[in-house]
């Protein structure tokens, strides 16, 4: 049966992070999809709350009949259902490992210390945020080295999961980058990385599906003030 | 050439337990290797898991793998015997999904109930029975959450089948009961009755010690806190 009749559509939000995982997997396997963005601070969609139910979060992946939640989750799903090359995880286990180590790196430490600097109280508390991020780009760096083998992506020839679970972040990191005033990935302790993203952000898969970091900054920005304002809605 | 399998664990954490099940459950032989998490790492492990600096580590054939879920995903894909995840993509993100669930919303909820100072307990007792409630919706009547055997969501809920059970005495809470979660209350009798799974549990005795010891620190914490 030909996964191309089976509909696919996707819950998203067009400055998340997560739901760019989703896209680029659907990209790279070539799969036409359709996009219902969910407007978050105009409240929760019946179709999200339906898909979602425990969460009440996107990305969702609707495959026929079927929601798929977690990001991470969606592309291995993804990388499985659509199995012809280009795979997105790579085939030895071991490496296989380390990408979903990292992933889970990004995802649990990286990512929320990102987050904890546009709430961080006094500049201590920043200077303490932007370090931990900064720490955690060596470390990445030192992976890209070991995972890439001298290749142009942690999976390789092609962007592979690894790719695309720490390449989403990019247009985050650079509005971070832009209201700190501090480079953050540098040809000084990320050499590699720099490149790397540049290669990520231009590739067929991803271009279309990155936000602008200026439109990125702007919404970033309004949030804060809604913050500031008001309890934010849970997303 | 024979295979090398280590574990570095912690003998009551549940983390390490479950890669220790997971190995037992395919039948895989392991060296394990006790860490001493509080005082005194290993510069063996600090070498294998620099990162995180924590238990559990897998050292297979020399390669480290660190984070329990991540290396339950490895065994999987390494010894077939015995499958902790189901063959179909669908069943497999549920699979996922649960297990997610059940390791990054249960218990943190759970372990905070359980020791919560008296003026936050109420909530965290309101939010940990909740995600139990949401877990054992995940069961739908079936005897583990993997069908007939078990699986990966079972292997990473195992905190709440045994650890829970022995807190929830040192503490005199009851979070998980029959009359409140019939379903997911059964379902830890059927998981602690497993062969393999009792094999891979901490002496029972010794970790009630292990919790009333720390019920009797938090509550001299909290006598000299508001002396």
């Amino acid at each position: 049966m030909a996964e191309s009749d089976v509909k696919v559509k996707v819950l998203g939000s067009w400055s998340s992070p997560f739901v760019m995982r989703t896209m680029i997997a659907l990209n790279i396997k070539s799969v036409n999809y359709e996009y219902l963005e969910e407007r978050l601070w105009e409240g929760k969609s019946e179709l999200l709350l339906k898909s979602n139910p425990v969460h009440k979060k996107i990305p969702v992946l609707i495959h026929g009949d079927k929601p798929i939640c977690e990001s991470l989750i969606i592309v291995q799903y993804i990388d499985e259902v659509w199995s012809s090359t280009p795979s997105i995880l790579p085939s030895d286990p071991h490496e296989r490992a380390a990408a979903r180590f990292w992933a889970a790196y990004l995802d649990e430490k990286w990512f929320p210390s990102m987050r904890t600097i546009s709430i961080a109280q006094g500049e201590d508390a920043k200077k303490a945020a932007i370090a931990q991020l900064e720490e955690g780009l060596v470390l990445l760096e030192e992976a890209f080295g070991k995972c890439s083998k001298g290749k142009p992506f942690f999976g390789g020839d092609q962007i592979g999961y690894l790719d695309i679970a720490f390449g989403c972040f990019l247009g985050w990191l650079r509005v971070t980058e832009k209201i700190s005033g501090i480079n953050l990935l540098g040809e000084a302790k990320t050499p590699a990385l720099l490149k790397w993203a540049h290669r990520f952000c231009s590739d067929a898969s991803v271009k279309d599906v990155m936000p602008e970091t200026e439109k990125l900054a702007e919404f970033g920005k309004m949030i804060m003030a809604k913050m500031r304002g008001a309890a934010p809605p849970k997303s | 050439m024979s295979e090398e399998v280590k574990v570095f664990g912690f003998w009551c954490s549940p983390f390490s337990r479950r890669v220790e099940l997971a190995l037992k459950l395919k039948g895989v032989q392991y060296e394990y290797i006790e860490e001493d998490v509080f005082k005194n790492k290993s510069p063996l492990l600090l070498k294998y898991n620099p990162v995180h600096k924590k238990i559990p580590v897998l050292l297979h054939n020399g390669k480290p793998i660190a984070e329990s879920l991540v290396i339950l995903e490895y065994i999987e894909e390494t010894w077939k015997a015995n499958p902790i995840l189901p063959e179909d993509p669908y069943e497999k993100a549920m699979v996922r999904f649960w297990t997610k669930f059940a390791d990054e919303k249960c218990l943190p909820a759970l372990w905070k109930a359980g020791w919560s100072p008296e003026n936050e307990r109420e909530k965290a007792v309101d939010e940990a029975c909740e995600c139990l409630k949401t877990l054992e919706s995940a069961l739908k009547g079936k005897r583990f959450f993997g069908g007939e055997t078990v699986g990966l969501v079972d292997i990473a809920a195992n905190f709440i089948a045994f650890w829970l059970r022995l807190i929830q005495e040192a503490t005199g809470q009851e979070l998980l009961s029959a009359e409140k979660f019939p379903d997911l209350f059964k379902w830890t009798d059927e998981f602690g009755s497993c062969s393999v799974v009792k094999e891979s549990l901490p002496p029972r005795d010794k970790l009630l010690a292990f919790f009333k010891a720390r019920v009797a620190e938090a509550m001299d914490a909290q006598t000299n806190a508001s002396k």
